[in-house]
């Protein structure tokens, strides 16, 4: 296996809290690839939805002191795998580079200077890992499993803040996708948006958006849908039931991380990975 | 409103956006790729025109804002690279501040708010601090009993796949994140 790789790691909320399996199952994938993690320090929440919503600067401030932390402590490439945590982060950076008066306003308020730790999203991470070295890693093939890969919505937008793939067609959770053996559908919803954190603001909203999801990858006769996003993961699994009972209708769609597909090629066991502990049974 | 206030809050929304409602020639393309516009009583485009034509105040009312989930499609696809999406931001930051946010919405808003609180507090979200937050000023707002039950039934199952996590982290440095706060939301510091 080629030199270790060694990356920064920013959790977020979801990771430490209910979104903890997806945690489990990163932390056994990129072990077994021969990559570590190192958690930032002390971080702090990037703001989410809320901070957005309601008051722009400090949703420029919580990702900034983060970025701040990273530059203390050294590091320059910062994973963050929730897809709202890295765009936050991103859009942060963005703000500040365009911005030097509001870059220094931020600096004084937040009591550090952000630094330019490079932000990477799940995918970007498995890229760095690189696919030569995964494609090697692969022991049992998920042959004749077809996957909807799911992109959600920020981990392609705004593609100028994210800079990532192309934002209407992505392709590079197919190819990793179809490096471990398993087929990618093609459907319509990819970059579509479940709903993300308004699970609990406004249920009508994502089952509403979950549903169309769901349906769509089910009429592309997928078997399971991969996500690389906590809350994508909620709204999709978790929350899957309310979606039947809401619209009278059953799907029985595995949703996975994509790091949950990578480690059970590499041969780990469900189990080590945490896919017990989704809500809607595995197929894989 | 006088025609200076209506002139400050279009420009108070423009700083806060960081875009130009000038620059929107209504094409629609927001509305027509919008995965809630639906369930607006404005359309995207349309509450842009409002602005525009200096109805500030009718846009703040607006449920619609609340119906955004900021999921960006809008901003990605506009051909005159207008932020929709973070005038979506812009303008319910205005109409939380001015307090006139509808009834309606209010589950919304209180969400957020809890959120924020508990981020405030420890410095990370709290799940469970954050849902009873939620759940008691959404109920005393809303004043229904299906508002307080609702997803109850999630906390067992969530158990039963360790999900759960009853006691929440706190980062040790919570000064800054308080002076953060302060600074940010209520001017002070």
């Amino acid at each position: 296996m080629s030199q270790r790789v060694n990356l920064g790691y920013y959790p977020g909320c979801s990771l430490h809290g209910s979104s903890d399996d997806y945690q489990q199952s990163l932390t056994a994938c990129f072990g077994a690839l021969g990559a570590s993690f190192k958690e930032l320090d002390d971080w702090i929440c990037c703001g989410a939805t809320a901070a957005h919503m309601l008051n722009r600067k400090l949703s420029i401030a919580l990702p900034a002191r983060n970025l701040a932390l990273a530059a203390q402590q050294g590091c320059d490439e910062l994973v963050a795998p929730c897809s709202m945590c890295s765009m936050q982060l991103k859009k942060a950076q963005r703000a500040m580079a365009m911005d030097a008066a509001l870059a220094e306003e931020i600096g004084i308020i937040v009591e550090a200077k952000p630094g330019g730790t490079r932000v990477l999203n799940l995918l970007q991470a498995f890229d760095r890992v690189g696919m030569e070295t995964i494609k090697a890693a692969v022991k049992e093939p998920l042959k004749d499993l077809k996957v909807a890969c799911y992109y959600g919505c920020l981990l392609t937008r705004p593609p100028e803040v994210v800079e990532f793939d192309d934002c209407e067609q992505p392709e590079s959770m197919e190819k990793i996708v179809a490096a471990l053996g398993a087929t990618p559908v093609k459907w319509n919803y990819k970059t579509e948006c479940c709903g993300a954190g308004m699970t609990l603001a406004n249920e009508e909203a994502v089952l509403e958006l979950s549903r169309m999801i769901l349906a769509d990858a089910a009429a592309h006769e997928a078997q399971c849908i991969a996500v690389a996003c906590p809350m994508c993961h909620v709204n999709l699994d978790m929350k899957q039931s309310a979606v039947e009972a809401r619209y009278k209708t059953r799907y029985d769609m595995t949703i996975y991380y994509l790091c949950d597909l990578v480690g059970l090629a590499l041969g780990l066991t469900p189990k080590a990975l945490g896919i017990d502990r989704h809500f809607v049974g595995r197929k894989a | 409103m006088n025609a200076t206030m209506q002139g400050n809050s279009i420009l108070q929304l423009e700083s806060l956006a960081g875009t130009k409602f000038a620059d929107c020639y209504q094409c629609g393309k927001c509305t027509a790729g919008c995965p809630r516009s639906a369930h607006m009583d404005k359309t995207p485009h349309q509450l842009i025109r409002m602005v525009q034509l200096g109805h500030v105040e009718a846009a703040l009312k607006a449920g619609a804002i609340w119906q955004c989930v900021s999921c960006e499609t809008c901003t990605t696809r506009c051909p005159k690279r207008v932020d929709c999406a973070a005038v979506m931001d812009a303008l319910r930051q205005v109409s939380y501040e001015r307090g006139v946010t509808s009834k309606q919405q209010a589950a919304v808003v209180l969400f957020q708010k809890a959120f924020l609180d508990s981020v405030r507090r420890n410095g990370r979200m709290n799940e469970i601090e954050m849902i009873v937050q939620y759940k008691l000023e959404g109920f005393a707002a809303i004043r229904r009993l299906g508002f307080l039950l609702n997803g109850a039934m999630l906390a067992p199952r969530m158990q039963m796949h360790k999900k759960l996590h009853i006691v929440g982290e706190k980062v040790r440095d919570r000064g800054v994140v308080r002076r953060i706060f302060a600074r940010c939301m209520d001017g002070t510091e």
